[in-house]
């Protein structure tokens, strides 16, 4: 099983490959969208990447789950509901959505995925050890 | 001037695998007008003309039904100028399809000689009222005109063959 650095290494080495940024920009603390970048074509690209280097499968809607923002339940006026709230938590246990959850406009969800949450995303589907 | 950036395709194996010719020709216009006095094969055309390779292999295997477009070009790498007189071999693997989208990896090869490499990510489009650029009865005739019919084998290993639904709607749009 891998440890947490080799985790680390594997994102780093994915997100190099997927957004065609240098490793030193590729920190735990980075966004994906506001610091690397990424678009949303990139995702495909990276979860591809992802499931590759380490063998797994990642259904769509796993790791970035879109249809919790275009669900009218838990959305109105372009913020997320305490609902909707409640279900993302529940949808992305690997993410700090902290920061998020004081102001949850949908809008700037995109820019709030980072190089850490990736990798707790990964962790938590495999075996991680320290 | 038409959009083909590919000659024929000399292998086609259904949702794997697809290899095609590019001649290189003094004839052709295009070489004229990217660096004059210097004719050579762009390498953004190699990029069109392995997308292309890619593409209608990542269309096949979906027997037609998704609109494949070229979303994004995670690796390019040229390593030589393909220039008149020159065979250009573009191989094509399927890396990947899901419903989003697929990947493909290319290389183009002069002689023994390897001329470019690639990574292609292709996006299924789901916007209706894109449909008209994806004409059913032109990517039939893109495929003959290309002889994938001739030499290319379905992923069973028979003989490739259109999809029933191409057929059906090119002959329907052919009858008065």
């Amino acid at each position: 099983m891998p440890t947490k650095d080799e985790v680390f290494e594997s994102v780093q080495a994915a997100l190099v490959d997927a957004l065609g940024v240098d490793e030193d920009e590729v920190s735990p603390e980075a966004t994906l969208v506001g610091d690397l970048g990424a678009e949303s074509i990139d995702f495909l690209d990276i979860v591809f990447r992802l499931e590759k280097a380490f063998d797994m499968k990642i259904p769509r809607g796993e790791l970035f789950p879109e249809d919790v923002f275009t669900n009218p339940d838990y959305v109105q006026d372009g913020k997320l509901t305490p609902a909707g709230m409640e279900e993302l938590k529940k949808r992305m246990p690997f993410a700090d959505l902290s920061g998020f959850e004081e102001n949850p406009v949908v809008q700037d969800f995109a820019n709030l995925l980072t190089v850490a949450d990736m990798c707790r995303f990964v962790e938590s589907k495999l075996e991680v050890t320290e | 001037m038409r959009w083909y950036w590919i000659d024929r395709f000399i292998e086609f194996e259904s949702g794997r695998h697809a290899k095609a010719v590019k001649n290189v020709s003094l004839a052709e216009e295009h070489l004229h007008d990217h660096f004059p006095c210097y004719p050579m094969h762009p390498n953004s055309l190699v990029l069109e003309g392995l997308a292309q390779t890619g593409g209608l292999l990542v269309c096949e295997q979906g027997g037609f039904t998704e609109k494949v477009i070229l979303a994004k070009v995670p690796k390019a790498h040229f390593h030589a100028e393909a220039i008149p007189g020159d065979r250009l071999i573009y191989s094509t693997t399927i890396e990947y399809v899901r419903p989003e989208g697929a990947m493909i990896t290319g290389t183009s090869y002069r002689g023994d000689q390897l001329q470019a490499e690639v990574e292609i990510v292709f996006a299924h489009l789901n916007d209706p009222t894109v449909g008209s650029l994806f004409d059913p009865a032109t990517f039939l005739r893109m495929m003959r005109l290309l002889r994938a019919y001739e030499i290319g084998r379905a992923a069973d290993g028979g003989p490739l063959q259109p999809p029933r639904c191409l057929r059906e709607t090119t002959e329907q749009a052919a009858s008065p």
